[in-house]
């Protein structure tokens, strides 16, 4: 097997690791750098926990190769609040109440975060399209839409 | 089942063109494969379907990244580009709005950062939900292979589940369709298990726009997804929406024609019976939806 050594900006600050070609950008992040907030779920690209953005795109970062990401720049959770203070999205999850057992919700953040820089006016209908990838077993997803819906007010 | 599942192990190989593409894939025939987003290829590796010995990163070879359309030509979509970028492009809404209709219906937004019209074709899964629209809209891969490079139809393309006319050394560097007729019309109906982001039980993409030569005055196009070992284009519907004035009878009768020649399989997402009629009642659906928009009634 192939092992690489790759440099690659993450929450604004260059990173270094020696990988094997078959490390996936999540065992990367959680395994070797300590970024657990971003979470493994199915593994399969189905559940969206994993979701990191890439060069500001959300993927699933099970389904990405940590080399493929020589370069490049990756945002978790750990990166959206910026000078200490929480980004909108963080603040208006918790003041609706959208965590329950909080597994889902840094894909959750990350996901809703770039529907919103895409999209800083959302319909109910765009904000469940745009969550679809992320799936939450305790909130019903109500108090979640009700978080974007929120942050996009502020 | 394991709870932290790993890949397994192989060699990454990042070529730098098409030519060493191909020459790595030709003198590695059987233990390499390329891959683009992984979408698919990353989840059968991790259920042991494929071990290969080296995966070849294809994406950002020459060209693979962009989208070009010309009004003389037509529109080219580089194997390496997503389908966000394919529904979010201006020319792709409007002149093939039913190519963006079908990539939405695929997965989450995630998902699409990662996965290609070109790697849904190649995958060649029957419930493909891209694949019905490239069909219609005649689309052509461009190949680079042992050879130099070549150009296929899709028509032909497709032998079986998973299987295409892709040799050893076939690098797919992207998919080109002609101009459309001028007011042509589209739907995709996707039935899944859930209203958003699941595979396919039935797929159906229809197109339809005005032909003065048919005495109906209009030519329809429709293809089944995940009824068939391969995609299905149904000709019958055009022949029978062609040669007769279009009512309600003829549009039922075209989407019965769909039902009699698809041949699902019983599987965990529905059964074949079920399929059948599923492609009754949505092929009618959605012959009647294009139908509306061809006449300009309300859907």
């Amino acid at each position: 097997m192939s092992f690489h050594h790759i440099s690659l900006i993450i929450n604004g600050e260059q990173e270094l690791a020696d990988i094997s070609a078959n490390m996936t950008l999540l065992d990367l992040l959680r395994e070797t750098l300590v970024f657990t907030g971003t979470k493994n779920g199915c593994a399969a690209g189905e559940c969206g926990p994993c979701t990191v953005l890439l060069n500001g795109e959300p993927v699933n970062s099970c389904l990405v190769l940590a080399i493929e990401c020589q370069g490049q720049e990756i945002t978790t959770v750990e990166g959206l609040a910026q000078d200490k203070r929480l980004d909108p999205i963080q603040d208006a999850i918790m003041e609706a109440g959208g965590v329950q057992c909080g597994f889902c919700t840094p894909g959750i953040l990350i996901a809703s975060k770039a529907l919103l820089d895409r999209n800083p006016d959302p319909s109910v209908s765009e904000i469940k399209a745009a969550l679809v990838g992320n799936l939450c077993r305790c909130t019903g997803y109500l108090r979640i839409i009700d978080a974007v819906q929120q942050a996009a007010r502020t | 089942m394991n709870a932290y599942p790993k890949l397994p192990e192989f060699d990454y190989i990042k070529p730098q063109s098409y030519k060493e593409a191909s020459q790595f894939l030709i003198s590695h025939a059987g233990e390499a494969r390329l891959f683009i987003g992984g979408t698919d290829l990353f989840v059968q590796m991790r259920d042991r379907v494929y071990k290969p010995k080296y995966l070849v990163d294809v994406k950002g070879l020459d060209g693979m990244d962009e989208i070009t359309f010309l009004p003389s030509q037509g529109l080219t979509i580089g194997a390496g580009v997503n389908m966000n970028r394919v529904i979010a492009d201006a020319h792709i809404k409007q002149h093939y709005p039913i190519l963006a209709e079908a990539a939405e219906s695929v997965a989450s937004y995630q998902l699409r950062t990662r996965a290609s019209i070109v790697g849904n074709i190649c995958n060649a899964s029957p419930a493909g939900d891209t694949i019905g629209a490239c069909l219609l809209l005649e689309g052509v891969l461009i190949i680079f292979g042992e050879d130099g490079e070549r150009e296929e139809t899709l028509s032909t393309f497709f032998l079986g589940p998973g299987k295409t006319t892709l040799r050893a050394g076939d690098v797919v560097a992207a998919i080109r369709f002609p101009i459309p007729p001028d007011g042509m019309k589209g739907r995709y109906i996707k039935l899944g298990r859930n209203q958003l982001s699941d595979l396919s039980i039935v797929g159906v993409t229809v197109l339809g726009y005005p032909e003065g030569e048919s005495d109906s005055g209009y030519h329809f196009e429709l293809a089944l997804a995940s009824v068939a070992p391969i995609p299905l284009v149904v000709k019958q519907v055009g022949e029978i929406l062609g040669r007769e004035p279009i009512t309600d009878d003829t549009l039922q009768e075209a989407a019965r024609a769909a039902m009699d020649v698809c041949t699902p399989i019983d599987d965990v997402r529905g059964s074949a019976k079920y399929r059948k009629l599923m492609v009754r009642n949505l092929s009618y659906n959605a012959l009647k939806d294009v139908w509306g928009q061809l006449t300009g009634e309300s859907r």
